[in-house]
């Protein structure tokens, strides 16, 4: 994880100050596999259930879709920009798609479609918050709505029923190979390429540079617009991916599949350690994140807990993980500070 | 922070409807006194009166995406056709409180013989219907009552009595009256939902029910992901459990289709209200056995033809009067100006295929 990428040049207090580094976000990364180990540890308890395989294939069927949005929400939020409009994206792809494949489209042309719908808003959120410089909240937010008119629009009423789509894509939605269901296969797939991108290549680093710092990013050469614009693309075709995948989950879609759950990924991707305010965590983080958040939901349906505690306990979460963030940059800082000082 | 900003301005939002709401109602109320005139002082019902030519109706759905009412809405339309009358849909996009006070008060200015109505909130509408009630507008609510004071006459699928009841006894007889159930609802404040299952807890407490337990009823907002993980959480919380009725067309579908995929797959019986066209992928695949609705088509087509009533003068809205509803036959109007469309229809894989909607 941190050797590859160390140019051999480097001085000795610049790599044990990104060893540092390195280490305070691996720890951060750690106490979510903490949290949830407790977690699943303390609810296994309770009902042996929770972590047969069926149970365990649940939890990882439902993270899919979530932590898939996540992937891409983060590579956006690295760029310390947003995208709010994930949510509607998934509903109109999911209706669209679904309708075409009812009226006989196959598989392969369907998720072409969906990740190409995707692309369409993802480069229309890009162009407009890199070129056109306008802050992403409004960008997003207005094409969430704009975005939801149209699926609203093509619906009109429908419904996709699960009997009108090819039993290939019903079987891909709860299908396994070797014990493993599809879905989660394909988001770990995909997490993983992603992930391996913005840690190892240059290019990749460029997103944290635009977060920590896009002035600082320009005038070293990186090309923000052109970074900012690619982070939409990736996050509007895992949406439009996503769409498709939840169809593949549901079998029945109306309008508004995934409606509302923009505020739900941005939750997860900053629970699990990207910051919202750019340059920090990684696409494994966040889909941790996304992980704990689906957890914590499995968990108080089996624990019998009252439905209405989730949403006060996923936003406990959002503000302990804020909190900790902050409290973590600053010492890192301070300690950063204290080595350059001595190194 | 973003999202806390978000928040903020979702606040803001609503302190702006409850602004608007708040001056609706009290431009009603210093406007009362028109209003109760066609209940007491309207000309007499005469049911042999001819049902008018050419009427201008309007219905207004709970919101204009919801496939359900979309099915109500068109039937209703067509069934216009065959008294030569005139219908559209109109309706707003998400089903809020306040979003069908604005598409009442067009209505009422585009002067529409009768306008029926799905609440959204039965108090929220009610001031602008009252001003539509003073101008001669005629108002059937349907599928969700309006406040009784504010509309002339309300369609009822079922009567919420007979659904509970029926529910219950339908999965009885599919588990042997004997062993733990389940109820998969839709929002914990949903009116309708919340009636059922009052009298499905009844209807329990018969003697024959001894041995069925009602372990839990739980909740999935009338959401796929949330009804999915509460099915989920059901079956493991309470490994012992026979059977679970969802009597909300969502949960009963996302319910439907993790058992379909998971090990639960003809040990669970799941029951409830959902569409023919949602449920045969579950029925063909035997997930499913039986489940229950009304003919969301025939609603659409009586709550026509009993405005249709109304406005050419057959009825007044009082309890005990008839009219014709033209297939449907003769139709009684109930306590409170309510007309029951009739008991729950069951489907099971012999007659699935012969419903479409």
């Amino acid at each position: 994880m941190t050797t590859a990428t160390a140019p051999p040049e480097q001085t000795t207090p610049a790599r044990s100050a990104r060893g540092l580094v390195d280490l305070v976000f691996r720890a951060r990364e750690l106490s979510l596999v903490i949290a949830l180990a407790a977690l699943v540890g303390v609810t296994a308890s309770v009902n042996g259930n929770f972590l047969s395989g069926q149970g365990i294939e649940d939890i990882l069927l439902n993270t899919a879709t979530l932590a898939l949005l996540a992937v891409g929400q983060s590579m956006v939020v690295i760029t310390r920009n947003l995208d709010l409009s994930v949510g509607s994206v998934v509903g109109l792809v999911a209706f669209v798609t679904g309708d075409q494949l009812a009226s006989g489209w196959g598989i392969l042309p369907a998720v072409l479609l969906g990740v190409a719908i995707g692309a369409a808003c993802g480069l229309i959120n890009g162009l407009l918050v890199s070129f056109c410089r306008v802050p992403a909240l409004v960008v997003t937010l207005g094409t969430l709505y704009v975005i939801q008119g149209i699926d609203h629009y093509i619906a009109h009423g429908r419904q996709i029923n699960a009997v009108n789509l090819p039993p290939g894509l019903l079987s891909l939605g709860n299908g396994s190979v070797l014990g493993v269901p599809y879905l989660p296969l394909i988001t770990l797939v995909i997490m993983v390429a992603i992930g391996y991108y913005l840690r190892s290549y240059p290019s990749g680093r460029e997103f944290y540079a635009i977060g920590s710092s896009p002035e600082a990013a320009r005038l070293a050469g990186v090309p923000v617009r052109r970074r900012i614009l690619l982070a939409y693309l990736v996050s509007g075709c895992l949406a439009g991916l996503a769409g498709v995948l939840w169809l593949a989950r549901f079998g029945t879609v109306i309008a508004d599949s995934a409606h509302g759950w923009e505020l739900l990924v941005v939750s997860a991707v900053v629970v699990g350690g990207v910051a919202i305010t750019g340059g920090v965590g990684s696409v494994y983080g966040a889909a941790l994140g996304a992980l704990l958040l689906t957890t914590i939901g499995s968990a108080l349906v089996v624990l019998r807990v009252n439905p209405f505690w989730q949403q006060a306990i996923t936003g406990a979460l959002l503000l302990l993980a804020i909190s900790v963030d902050r409290v973590l940059a600053l010492r890192l800082a301070r300690l950063l500070r204290n080595r350059s000082r001595h190194g | 922070m973003t999202p806390m900003r978000l928040t903020a301005v979702t606040a803001l939002l609503a302190l702006g409807v409850a602004a608007c709401s708040g001056t609706t109602k009290s431009t009603v109320t210093s406007a009362p006194a028109p209003a109760p005139a066609s209940s007491s002082s309207a000309a007499k019902a005469d049911p042999n009166a001819p049902i008018k030519q050419g009427l201008k109706l309007a219905f207004l759905p709970k919101a204009i995406n919801n496939p359900y009412e979309t099915i109500v809405d068109n039937a209703g339309i067509e069934a216009a056709k065959e008294y030569q009358g005139e219908a559209k849909e109109v309706g707003p996009s998400d089903a809020s409180a306040s979003s069908q006070i604005s598409y009442i008060n067009t209505l009422t200015q585009q002067g529409h013989d009768a306008i029926l109505i799905a609440a959204n909130d039965a108090n929220a509408v009610c001031g602008p219907l009252q001003q539509a009630r003073a101008k001669g507008i005629k108002i059937v609510a349907y599928d969700s009552d309006a406040a009784p004071e504010c509309r002339d006459l309300f369609i009822n699928q079922a009567s919420s009595e007979e659904v509970g009841r029926s529910q219950v006894k339908l999965l009885a007889g599919m588990i042997g009256n004997k062993g733990d159930i389940a109820i998969l609802s839709a929002t914990a404040n949903a009116t309708n939902q919340n009636t059922w299952i009052k009298f499905m807890k009844d209807e329990l407490g018969k003697p024959e029910y001894k041995d069925m337990k009602l372990v839990k009823v739980a909740y999935g907002d009338d959401d796929d992901q949330k009804s999915f993980t509460q099915t989920q959480g059901l079956l493991q919380a309470y490994p012992n459990l026979k059977g679970i009725i969802s009597p909300t067309t969502v949960g009963i579908s996302a319910a439907a289709r993790y058992i379909s995929g998971s090990k639960y797959k003809g040990k669970v019986v799941l029951t409830g209200l959902g569409t023919p066209n949602q449920m045969r992928q579950f029925v063909k695949d035997k997930t499913v056995e039986k489940f229950a609705l009304w003919n969301p088509k025939d609603l659409g087509y009586l709550a026509s033809y009993a405005a249709a009533a109304l406005v050419s003068g057959q009825i007044t809205g009082a309890e005990g009067e008839t009219f014709k509803a033209g297939k449907l036959g003769e139709r009684t109007i109930g306590k409170q100006g309510e007309v029951i469309l009739g008991p729950p229809f069951t489907f099971d894989a012999a007659n699935i295929d012969q419903f479409d909607y």
